[in-house]
């Protein structure tokens, strides 16, 4: 008896669809089956990562058995011997007076709706819907509400499907969005009308299936259909996110996340989707040279000539900035080899953590694996900020009943945490429950953030994951606990092509070269290279260009090709979207000419060629997907962490140059941020 | 005519006290103990041999709906009951008469049923409007404390068992029983989709059954007098006594403990003193409350009021709640009234309820006054077909079916409005 059961639990149920017999997976919905059987079910309210609502009606099918109307599919398991049918006359009928009723209130102003083109709702009236209205009467109409400085709304639009309300709740984890009022009258509004303020706000407007939340900073801009595409990498954080990058000529309108499970599922940070505004402001589109104290215009010959004056017979050095590409300090240390220098770094901050094995630096239990953990001790991290995506990652663990324990300054965590304090050197004497809940975890996790760098917990933290045994087989499945999370889209890149010294940038302070070149940093004290010719290739005026004494104009992420990887080792690959404006050039060739000026070779003279020489040196450049690392490395005992941790995110909006010249980004920074003292400042 | 001896609501009209010494000395907690000590299988075969079927509207069974609950917890998962004290059907008056006059009936049966379907604790969700019967009802439930007779080792039973009463806000559709849990849990009174149905995951997401007032305050009685005993009353499937609300046109509206199956004449004349100016002036009745079609008057007469007997004049018996209209009534604007009623407390959670009710509504005012062309009359019920059967709970189908019932019996009345109204703009244009 038990074992037929346990058979039935197990077996695929067979379903008929449309008098077609399929199987499908145990567990699926009638709607997941329509689709394994190749019917298109239209629908509104179902999204595949919210709860299901079952609200807007629209995927009403047939199925026998049942009671003899229209069940919605979203909401109903498929069942052995169902038989479902997705053409009927029934059907047909019932998603006819959906689509009336969904139309009856709707504003019909699709001409001047900026959803327009990729609406669910035209799409879907225009294949399900009658041909006419019969509905006379008045129209409703709603207020308007305030979200904030990223989304716009038209709530009249609004269909009532409510995805922009689970997200918020399930997702974010913030109850920011929800529900007034009740029949018609029923309106979709932020409590009290306050701006969204979470990090991922603006991806309701993605989920958004008509025209009520579209984007404010977009609005009006174009028409999806006069956009070019191209798939890019996010680089605002260490995340890798995959985003689709939309351009007009050479204008970058929006960045949209694309689909991918093992990254940002098919989320976006508001900074990522927005600071490409920044894109058109403050570019250095010209070579600067300064001269009697002043930045002035000069030729890219003049540039050259000085930099190849003041780098002959003298030492040179380089230093990444965090939003480069793998391509560029590539060419940047082929350039550095061919002048006899090994002075690189990538950690602009000062940063000098062991990084002769880098399974010690990387994010080894991988983002979609640290939901599946259940004790996390975060160490100097304030994830909401440093990765926004990763916080929700972490939150599916917390609702999965994860314990996690903060080392750290508080900050609202939008689940269920206990912060230890903001001493790092708790590490070396953890309270007892901690220790055990870590001890008894099956898959335990340790994350490192750049605070908890900064406070020498890197080392004791390694201690504590090979104490606690952290990597292990789980399920026959290799199990690594141990993760650094940096913030730097450019660091696990430049930490492999070995933009970095012993003790960190101390190293070239202390070589005193006669030339730094800084490819985009924008974080380096540069008053510690006071005799140096600075060089500053990059694309922002910036802190960078602020200190240089001759600025070479580069490329933003959008204007070139270029393989990055991610803070979990994973190699990835972006397009070029868009021109760089003025004389600015993508950066390899920069420094290609630059090697011709100083007369070495750097071994390529295409793109094509310096990616295969990159690939000939380091092999896992070339591969899509997870760089293996090896086994984690022994913890340098000495080490010991200590004082207060500091997040070193002082503005989530404004991190980097692109978005420091944003905006909206800046926008958003003063509104959501500082809103109060703004408030207060007014009075 | 039920006999006096054959009520169990003896104190239905509240001449006498209601607190428990009163209540005791009308048999009310009289050796519950014992009846509990039955055990959870006999009482539900009890109420299940008694033909009792749930009062609140739709009429299930209610034995069979308790054996639906889980006879052990395999996940240490508790069991609620949950009471539906939201009587907010227009036309309904019987549960705040309960629960005015002989709250104690319900306390005893809360306790009864809850022991039965092994629930850990009762919730009664009252109507927010109904504050002074809420007020009676806490009263009810402190007195049956301080007695011993809920909480632990309730009623010297063994039996730990809580009864909590929760005050709604005044929303109609707060009634449906997955509203009403949400409600309770303190979030937006919106109906779930059902599967999961309570019995699976209701309450905190536990095993949960929503029963009416008058389903459980009759449970203690019925145990008491045997199943026979209320099955000797109405016909094969509509067993037992109800309590019929009547109100309109009749020269006594009252709320009255009658036999299922009554016929519709019999219960006027007997208790309603008859129809205002006879019988000849009877236009239409709402046998069950706002929500089910109307039914003319040649139709009714006769009619035994019970489940099967309205349901095969496409009607129902609902809660019983009997809406009577003479001739003096204006029918369009009657039933345009209940269509407002919809429109004002659907929830707005889904689609075709949210936006179809207020669209019938503005037809059927459209109809009241004949400003509308009489193809719209076939187009208003095509959109009460395209709301029936397509929500996720039955208040789009409660907004369609008054309105079917009106273009069914009275077309020819809509039709001359709108002929008149057309008449009247000619003359007018001349």
């Amino acid at each position: 008896m038990v074992s037929v059961d346990a058979q039935a639990e197990t077996e695929m149920p067979t379903v008929t669809v449309d008098g077609t017999e399929i199987e499908v997976p145990d567990g699926a919905t009638v709607l997941q089956a329509c689709e394994l059987a190749g019917k298109e079910i239209p629908r509104f309210c179902y999204h595949e990562r919210l709860s299901i609502a079952g609200n807007c009606r629209m995927c009403l099918v047939e199925v026998k058995p049942g009671p003899p109307k229209p069940q919605a599919s979203c909401a109903l398991p498929a069942t052995q011997g169902q038989e479902i049918r997705t053409d009927s006359e029934m059907v047909k009928k019932a998603r006819e007076g959906v689509m009336e009723f969904l139309l009856i209130n709707h504003p019909l102003d699709c001409p001047i709706c900026d959803q327009g083109g990729e609406c669910d709702l035209q799409d879907q009236s225009v294949a399900y819907g009658r041909g006419g209205s019969r509905y006379h009467e008045n129209k409703r109409a709603v207020t308007e509400k305030y979200m904030g400085p990223l989304i716009k709304t038209i709530m009249t639009r609004c269909i009532h499907c409510t995805r922009c309300v689970r997200f918020s709740e399930e997702v974010a984890g913030v109850d920011e969005i929800g529900a007034l009022y009740r029949g018609e009258d029923m309106q979709i509004t932020t409590y009290l009308e306050h701006a969204a303020k979470h990090e991922l706000s603006a991806n309701v407007i993605d989920l958004c299936p008509v025209g009520a939340l579209t984007s404010r900073p977009y609005a009006y801009e174009a028409r999806p259909w006069e956009l070019k595409k191209t798939l890019g990498i996010d680089v605002s954080d260490a995340m890798g996110s995959n985003i689709r990058i939309d351009a007009r000529g050479r204008e970058v309108l929006r960045v949209l996340p694309r689909n991918n499970d093992d990254v940002n599922e098919e989320w976006l940070s508001d900074k990522a989707r927005w600071q490409v505004d920044g894109l058109a402001r403050r570019r250095l589109d010209r070579v600067w040279i300064r001269r009697d104290g002043k930045l002035q215009p000069a030729s890219w010959d003049e540039a050259f000539g000085m930099i190849a004056a003041a780098a002959r017979g003298a030492s040179v050095a380089a230093v990444a900035g965090d939003l480069l590409d793998c391509e560029t300090m590539f060419a940047a240390r082929r350039l550095m080899t061919a002048l006899g220098s090994d002075l690189l770094e990538s950690r602009q901050t000062g940063m000098s953590y062991p990084v002769g094995n880098l399974a010690g630096v990387n994010f080894n239990t991988t983002f979609a694996g640290i939901e599946t953990a259940d004790a996390v001790l975060v160490v100097g991290s304030h994830l909401r900020w440093e990765a926004p995506l990763l916080n929700v990652r972490l939150r599916k663990a917390a609702k999965r009943g994860a314990k996690i324990f903060i080392v750290g300054p508080y900050w609202d965590t939008t689940y269920a945490a206990e912060f230890l304090g903001d001493d790092a050197s708790i590490l070396h004497d953890l309270p007892d429950h901690v220790a055990a809940a870590m001890q008894s975890a099956a898959r335990p996790a340790i994350v490192v953030g750049a605070g908890g760098l900064v406070a020498g917990a890197h080392g004791p933290a390694l201690a504590l994951a090979h104490a606690w045994n952290v990597v292990r087989d789980v399920d026959g499945v290799r199990w690594n606990g141990f993760n650094v999370l940096h913030m730097a889209a450019a660091r696990m890149g430049a930490l492999m092509l070995g933009f970095a010294r012993p003790r960190g940038i101390a190293d070239l302070a202390q070589a005193a070269p006669a030339v730094l070149l800084s490819l985009g940093a924008d974080e380096v004290d540069y008053t510690r290279f006071t005799g140096a010719l600075k060089v500053y290739v990059g694309h922002h005026g910036d802190k960078g260009a602020a200190a240089a004494d001759i600025i070479l104009p580069g490329s933003a992420y959008t204007e070139k090709a270029g393989t990055y990887v991610s803070t979990e080792g994973r190699v990835q690959f972006a397009d070029k979207a868009a021109f760089a404006p003025g004389d600015a050039r993508e950066d390899w060739t920069i420094l290609r000419a630059l090697a011709d000026a100083l007369g070495v070779s750097v071994g390529f003279d295409s793109f094509e060629q310096l990616r295969s020489a990159m690939i000939a040196e380091i092999p896992g450049l070339g591969v899509d997907g997870l760089v293996d690392f090896g086994p984690l490395p022994a913890a340098e005992s000495a080490e010991r962490a200590g004082g207060t941790i500091v997040y070193p995110v002082k503005d989530f909006y404004l991190t980097n140059p692109i978005a420091r010249a944003s905006a909206t980004m800046q926008r958003c920074s003063a509104e959501l941020l500082h809103g109060e003292n703004l408030a207060e400042a007014a009075e | 005519m039920l006999a006096d001896k054959d009520r169990i609501f003896t104190n239905l009209y509240g001449f006498q006290d209601w607190r428990l010494p009163a209540a005791q000395m009308r048999g009310d907690w009289d050796d519950t103990r014992a009846l509990i000590g039955r055990g959870q299988d006999a009482i539900i075969n009890e109420v299940k041999a008694s033909g009792l079927r749930g009062r609140g509207g739709a009429g299930f069974p209610t034995g069979m709906k308790w054996s639906f609950m889980p006879k052990e917890s395999k996940d240490g998962r508790p069991s609620f009951l949950v009471i539906n004290a939201d009587e907010s059907e227009p036309g309904s008056c019987k549960d705040r008469e309960i629960i005015r006059h002989d709250p104690h009936k319900l306390v005893e049966g809360a306790l009864i049923a809850g022991f039965a379907m092994r629930a850990r604790a009762a919730y009664i969700y009252i109507r927010g409007e109904y504050i002074r019967e809420a007020e009676v009802l806490f009263a009810a439930v402190a007195e049956a404390y301080s007695a011993g007779l809920l909480g632990k080792n309730a009623a010297g039973s063994g039996y730990d068992f809580d009864v909590f009463v929760h005050r709604g806000a005044g929303a109609y559709i707060c009634g449906e029983e997955t509203a009403m849990i949400e409600s309770l849990e303190g979030k937006k009174g919106q109906p779930r989709l059902k599967p999961p149905f309570p019995a699976g995951a209701g309450l905190y997401g536990c095993p949960t059954t929503v029963n009416n007032v008058e389903s459980i305050a009759v449970v203690p009685t019925i145990l008491r007098r045997g199943a026979a005993w209320f099955s000797s009353f109405g016909r094969e499937n509509n067993k037992g006594t109800k309590l019929f609300q009547i109100s309109g046109h009749v020269d006594r509206p009252c709320v009255v403990e009658e036999e299922m199956s009554i016929p519709f004449r019999d219960l006027i004349e007997k208790h309603c003193g008859g129809i205002t100016g006879g019988w000849d002036n009877l236009l239409a009745v709402i046998p069950g409350g706002s929500s089910v079609p109307l039914v003319p008057a040649a139709e009714i007469m006769d009619c035994p009021m019970d489940f099967d007997g309205l349901k095969a004049l496409g009607s129902g018996l609902g809660t019983a709640a009997i809406i009577v209209m003479d001739k003096s009534t204006d029918i369009v604007r009657a039933i345009s009234r209940l269509s407002y009623f919809y429109k004002h407390e659907s929830c707005g959670q889904c689609t075709p309820c949210r936006e179809g009710t207020g669209w019938m509504w503005r037809v059927m005012e459209r109809l009241r006054t004949g400003d509308a062309e009489v193809s719209e009359i076939d187009m208003l019920y095509e959109v009460t077909k395209q709301v029936e059967g397509h929500t996720i709970c039955a208040l789009g189908d409660a907004a369609a079916w008054p309105i079917q019932g009106l273009i069914k019996h009275f077309r020819p009345e809509i039709e001359r409005r709108i002929g008149d109204k057309a008449v009247m703009m000619q003359e007018a244009a001349e």
